[in-house]
C-alpha cells in the first residue's frame, strides 16, 4: 500500500528535474551580478514580476 | 562531566533532525554563493513559509471550510490578524519607499471577479489554495500532488490569455495609502473579524496558541518578504513561469502573447528560477512542508482511496486554480493577504467573490467524491 511519502518523495523528485531542466536551459547563475540583499535601501525598482502585476507595455 | 548521551532521533528513511535543517541550510548557503544572498534569503523565507504552515497546520481553504461549515472562526480569524499586523508596517513603508517597494496592487474587473469566484470554488474542491497546495504536496497529500503540476499549466495559460481578459473591463487599480489608507484597512478588517464572531457557533470564539503565533510568525515573514524582493508575497506568477520554462524548454515561442512577451517575463524565462522571487519562496514552502512532516513522522499515512472521478476533479480544478488566479491576479496570497496587506481594493474583492465561490466548491467536492 502506497503512503505519504511516496508522493512527497515523487514530488521532491520532480522538483529537482525541474530545476536541473531550468539550470541547463537558462543563463548561468552568476553571483556578480546579483541585486543587493535587501530591496528596501538599495535604490533599484522592483521588477514587477508578481501575480497582481497588471502587464503594460511600459 | 557524564558520558551519557541521549541519541539523535532517527526519522522515517534513516533522517534526522540534524540532517534535514543541515540540508535546507546547505541549500541556502549554496544558493547564497552560487547567485546571491538575496536569492539564498528568498527560498530561507520560503522555507520559513512551509515550516510555519505545515508544522502550526495555518491554513486558508480549510478554515474557510470550517467557518462555512461549523461556525468555526478561529482559522479565519488568525488569517486576519495576520494580515492587519503585515498592513501595520507595510502600507506606510510602501508609501515611504515607492519605487524600491511594490504592493500587490491590481485592478478590479469582470475577469478578475469571476476569476476570484472560480478559485474559491476550486481550493475547496482539492482543500488547498496557492501555498496550501504547495504545503500539502510537500507533506505527500496525493491530491495536492496531482493537482500541482496542472496548477502550473493553468497559471501559465490564464497569464498567456491575461490581457484578452482584462480587456472585457477593468477598473483604475485603487490602492489604499498612508495614515487613511491604513485606518481605512484595519477597521475594514476589525470589522469582517467582528463578523465572523458574530456568527461563529458558541465555544468557538478562542483561537489556540498556535495560531496566534503562526499568525505572527507569517507576518514577519511577509515582511521579510516584502523588504528582500522588493515585492508581497506571491505565489501563483512562479508557477506560471515554471510551466513557461517547461513549453520554452520544448522550443514553444511564446512571443505571440502579450504577456509573456514583455520584457520583464522575458527576462524571468532567460534566467532561472532560482533567481526569481515566487519560484524560490514556492520551492521553500514545498521543502519546509516536507521537513515538518519528516520531523513529526507524518508520511506513513496511507493514500487514500478515492474514485476516480475524484481523480478526474482535482485535475480539472488544479488547472482552474492556476487560471482563474491569474485572472483574479493572484490567489489567496498574491490577492487575499498581500493585496490586502498592501492596501489593494482588489483583494478585498477577491476575499468576497472567493469566498461566494468557497460555498459551491464545498458542494462539488462532496459530489466529486473527495470528502471520502
Amino acid at each position: 500500500m502506497l503512503t505519504r511519502k511516496f508522493t512527497a518523495m515523487l514530488t521532491l523528485i520532480i522538483l529537482t528535474a525541474l530545476l536541473w531542466l531550468d539550470l541547463v536551459n537558462s543563463k548561468p547563475l552568476d553571483p556578480f551580478r546579483a541585486p543587493a540583499v535587501l530591496a528596501l535601501g538599495s535604490g533599484q525598482a522592483g521588477a514587477g514580476a508578481h501575480c497582481a502585476a497588471l502587464p503594460t507595455a511600459d | 562531566m557524564s558520558d551519557i548521551s541521549v541519541p539523535a532521533p532517527r526519522l522515517p528513511g534513516g533522517l534526522t533532525r540534524a540532517t534535514l535543517i543541515g540540508v535546507a541550510l546547505l541549500a541556502v548557503l549554496s544558493l547564497s554563493a552560487a547567485a546571491g544572498l538575496r536569492y539564498g534569503l528568498l527560498l530561507a523565507i520560503g522555507l520559513g513559509f512551509g515550516l510555519v504552515l505545515e508544522g502550526l497546520r495555518f491554513g486558508f481553504a480549510g478554515p474557510w471550510r470550517a467557518m462555512i461549515l461549523r461556525r468555526d472562526p478561529a482559522g479565519l480569524i488568525a488569517q486576519l490578524v495576520s494580515i492587519g499586523l503585515v498592513a501595520i508596517i507595510a502600507i506606510p513603508l510602501i508609501a515611504a519607499n515607492g519605487t524600491e517597494l511594490i504592493g500587490a496592487h491590481a485592478p478590479v474587473g469582470w475577469a478578475m471577479i469571476g476569476g476570484a469566484f472560480v478559485f474559491g470554488a476550486c481550493m475547496q474542491i482539492v482543500l488547498g489554495c496557492g501555498s496550501g497546495t504547495l504545503v500539502n504536496a510537500g507533506s505527500g497529500n496525493a491530491v495536492s500532488a496531482l493537482a500541482l503540476p496542472f496548477f502550473a499549466i493553468g497559471s501559465f495559460a490564464g497569464a498567456y490569455h491575461l490581457l484578452w481578459w482584462t480587456n472585457l473591463g477593468t477598473a483604475p487599480i485603487v490602492a489604499l495609502s498612508g495614515t487613511q489608507g491604513l485606518v481605512i484597512t484595519l477597521v475594514a478588517l476589525a470589522a469582517v473579524a467582528g463578523l465572523v464572531l458574530f456568527l461563529a457557533a458558541p465555544g468557538t470564539r478562542r483561537l489556540p496558541r498556535r495560531l496566534w503565533l503562526a499568525a505572527v510568525l507569517l507576518a514577519a515573514l511577509a515582511l521579510a518578504n516584502l523588504v528582500v524582493a522588493g515585492q508581497p508575497w506571491g505565489v501563483v506568477y512562479g508557477l506560471g513561469l515554471w510551466a513557461a520554462k517547461g513549453v520554452t524548454a520544448f522550443g514553444v515561442d511564446l512571443s505571440g502573447s502579450g504577456f509573456w512577451a514583455l520584457p520583464t517575463n522575458q527576462t524571468r524565462l532567460a534566467e532561472s528560477v532560482l533567481t526569481d522571487v515566487t519560484s524560490l519562496t514556492n520551492i521553500g514552502i514545498i521543502g519546509g512542508a516536507f521537513i515538518v512532516a519528516v520531523w513529526r513522522s507524518g508520511l506513513s499515512a496511507r493514500l487514500p482511496g478515492l474514485p476516480a472521478r475524484a481523480w478526474i476533479g482535482t485535475i480539472i480544478a488544479g488547472f482552474l486554480l492556476g487560471y482563474a488566479s491569474r485572472l483574479a491576479f493572484g490567489c489567496n496570497v498574491g490577492a487575499f493577504f498581500s493585496g490586502i496587506s498592501t492596501g489593494s481594493l482588489h483583494g478585498w474583492v477577491w476575499f468576497a467573490a472567493a469566498f461566494a465561490g468557497s460555498f459551491q466548491g464545498i458542494r462539488i467536492r462532496r459530489a466529486l467524491g473527495l470528502d471520502g
